[in-house]
């Protein structure tokens, strides 16, 4: 029961706590498993080429204020006569706005930059809250059992049985948020919420494997308390599979933000966000074709970057590439 | 068997019950007033106060929680705030162009998906399995308004002028029934073609590595029989649960489709109705899209149970 009775070699030789923290100092020089994945993932060319598009994606929207500057166009700025042709209609990429301007004269340049941005923020953060939330929930659920385990299980299942996108739409308007930074919280909370349970459910069908292995018996068996099995033995051997979870997790929560904000129910106006330039020039983009392609390519790179990497991540942690066989 | 349904069943309606008293607490701590929405802003405060009261919305929340599961029962989903139309015939309007939406994207991605992730099992790591691989990672990426956005931008500006009009809301759906449907039902199958080809793929690679396949190739049958008789029917039940799953699940999740293609179903309906703060519509739809959803995994498990006996003791 109670956490102490350690180092008492003479009672029991001491066990390692878990597979991964072999105790013996190894002959030859020994390598983490984060140096083996990595020499993994450089070979998966298909990977590293996604990481450097996402890089230099990563560049050109940290640089927004620097594209702002260059262009003399802030991207909340309209530019009526210079970005607008006699008819009213957005003109096209040139010398004065490089990826043409917006149906109110605004640069899309500087608009994508900044959307970018957005896109990047809010999906790396509410895919982490979702890991974090559903990695707690699942482990939670998965090794306390009973009613704690029937209670989230239920409460997964049933946030997986909602209609998100329409619950979504409906929670992110009803609470809708005057400040611009209060709008970019509650979307990102509202594309955590629905994304822990998947994640959870995962997690808890891992916690439900590992309990019934015999390390866990010996961590009990030399008196550990549940709080420090959780830690020590069960939580670093889903870390595989967390990481992997999480990094597919981004490119949905980006795609999930950016779709939000098409249907105007996401990050607020005027800040720009991929999802919302696409909504905003949905009636005008048969003419300006630049309003469809500049966030539709940047979303795509984005996307499928980090689908790519996250197939990567997989890969070098799975053993072996392929699934295994089943038995 | 029927004890397995039973206990099923029974979860459903758990389910299905704590998603009503969800909605119900999320829409009724939302910080803008109802009667503020319908009042407009210039509503004095004694039009307010009346507005509450014929809602009923001045009572306790227990109350008028008491009210809305009671109706619930009775399948009655209220009147709409805005119109006092009954939501239910609200919802019985608009759900046929959202159900012939997903039916036949259905029929165009289950079909395209299995014969595809077929052929790349079947041919895998040549360049027709790599060129497919290629295919699923750009549909997986691809958020589904940017896909319709883009069909819409090169297939209707071809258009002439009418063309153009069959995406605007306004004429019934009857008219140029198919001219109307046939982008919106690619741009949604495109996408779900991406998932059923990848899994499709997995479980054929998985199956055709079984030992009873290799019976069946020393048996000296021919390898078209091996692959559609033996492999195909064991790895059609993950796609058949996963059809079951997306089928309910997209009955919630077309609003996107809807929106691009100006389609009149029950997506653009929430839509509307969060637009015009009409509570009782959002409520009504969510929950009816929530049954589809709860019917689809309930139909799977069923089926489940019956193809596969060991199910049913688990």
């Amino acid at each position: 029961m109670a956490g102490g009775a350690r180092g008492q070699g003479d009672v029991l030789p001491v066990l390692p706590r878990s597979p991964e923290r072999g105790a013996a100092p190894p002959p030859v020089r020994g390598r983490t498993p984060v140096q083996i994945a990595w020499t993994r993932f450089r070979r998966d060319r298909a990977a590293v080429a996604a990481l450097a598009v996402l890089f230099a994606v990563g560049v050109f929207a940290l640089l927004a204020p620097l594209w702002a500057h260059l262009t003399g166009h802030p991207y909340d700025a309209t530019f009526p006569a210079t970005g607008l042709d006699v008819d009213g209609q957005p003109r096209g990429p040139g010398a004065e706005f490089p990826l043409g301007a917006d149906q109110l004269g605004r640069d899309v340049l500087v608009r994508a930059a900044y959307g970018t941005r957005i896109s990047l923020v809010v999906g790396v953060c509410a895919a982490l809250l979702a890991s974090v939330a559903g990695t707690l929930a699942g482990t939670l659920a998965g090794f306390a059992g009973g009613l704690t385990d029937t209670l989230l299980a239920r409460l997964m299942d049933m946030t997986l049985a909602l209609p998100y996108l329409l619950v979504a739409i409906t929670l992110a308007t009803t609470f809708q948020v005057s400040s611009a930074g209060a709008g970019l919280v509650m979307t990102t909370l509202v594309i955590a919420f629905f994304s822990f349970a998947a994640f959870g459910r995962v997690i808890r069908g891992q916690v439900l494997a590992l309990r019934r292995r015999e390390f866990i018996d010996a961590a009990r068996a030399a008196g550990s308390s549940n709080a420090r099995i959780m830690l020590a033995d069960v939580l670093p051997n889903l870390a595989a599979q967390v990481t992997v979870l999480t990094s597919l997790q981004i490119p949905a929560a980006i795609g999930f933000e950016a779709t939000l904000s098409f249907l105007g129910a996401g990050v607020r106006p005027p800040m720009p966000s991929l999802g919302s330039m696409l909504g905003e020039g949905g009636d005008v983009f048969r003419t300006a074709w630049w309003l469809l392609a500049v966030p539709g390519t940047l979303l795509l790179l984005t996307t499928l970057s980090f689908n790519l990497i996250g197939d990567g991540i997989r890969d070098a942690l799975g053993p072996g590439g392929r699934a295994r066989r089943g038995r | 068997m029927p004890r397995h349904v039973l206990r099923r069943l029974l979860y459903s309606v758990t389910v299905l019950w704590l998603v009503s008293t969800l909605v119900f607490v999320f829409l009724h701590v939302s910080p803008v007033p109802v009667e503020r929405v319908i009042g407009g802003p210039r509503a004095t405060a004694e039009t307010l106060a009346r507005i509450r009261g014929s809602l009923g919305l001045d009572r306790p929340v227990l109350v008028q929680y008491w009210r809305f599961a009671e109706r619930l029962l009775r399948g009655d989903l209220g009147d709409s705030y805005v119109n006092g139309t009954p939501v239910s015939a609200l919802i019985a309007e608009r759900l046929p162009t959202t159900l012939w939406l997903v039916g036949g994207a259905a029929c165009l991605w289950s079909a395209g998906g299995v014969a595809l992730g077929v052929l790349s099992a079947t041919r895998a790591r040549t360049l027709w399995d790599r060129a497919a691989t290629l295919f699923v990672l750009v549909g997986l990426s691809t958020p589904p308004f940017v896909l319709a956005l883009v069909l819409l931008y090169a297939f209707a500006t071809g258009l002439d002028q009418a063309g153009v009009h069959l995406f605007e809301a306004g004429p019934p759906m009857q008219e140029h029934f198919l001219r109307r449907m046939t982008l919106p039902w690619i741009a949604l199958a495109l996408l779900m073609l991406a998932t059923y080809t990848r899994l499709t793929r997995g479980a054929m690679l998985d199956v055709l590595a079984e030992d009873y396949v290799r019976t069946a190739r020393a048996k000296g049958l021919p390898e078209r029989r091996v692959v559609l008789r033996h492999g195909l029917r064991a790895a059609l039940t993950p796609v058949v649960t996963q059809f079951g799953v997306d089928l309910g699940a997209l009955v919630g999740s077309t609003v996107v489709t809807e929106k691009v293609f100006g389609l009149q179903g029950v997506g653009q309906l929430v839509y509307q109705s969060i637009a015009a703060g009409d509570t009782p519509v959002i409520i009504g739809v969510t929950l009816t899209v929530t049954l589809f959803v709860i019917a689809a995994n309930l139909l799977v498990d069923i089926g489940y149970s019956v193809l596969d006996p060991r199910v049913r003791s688990g």
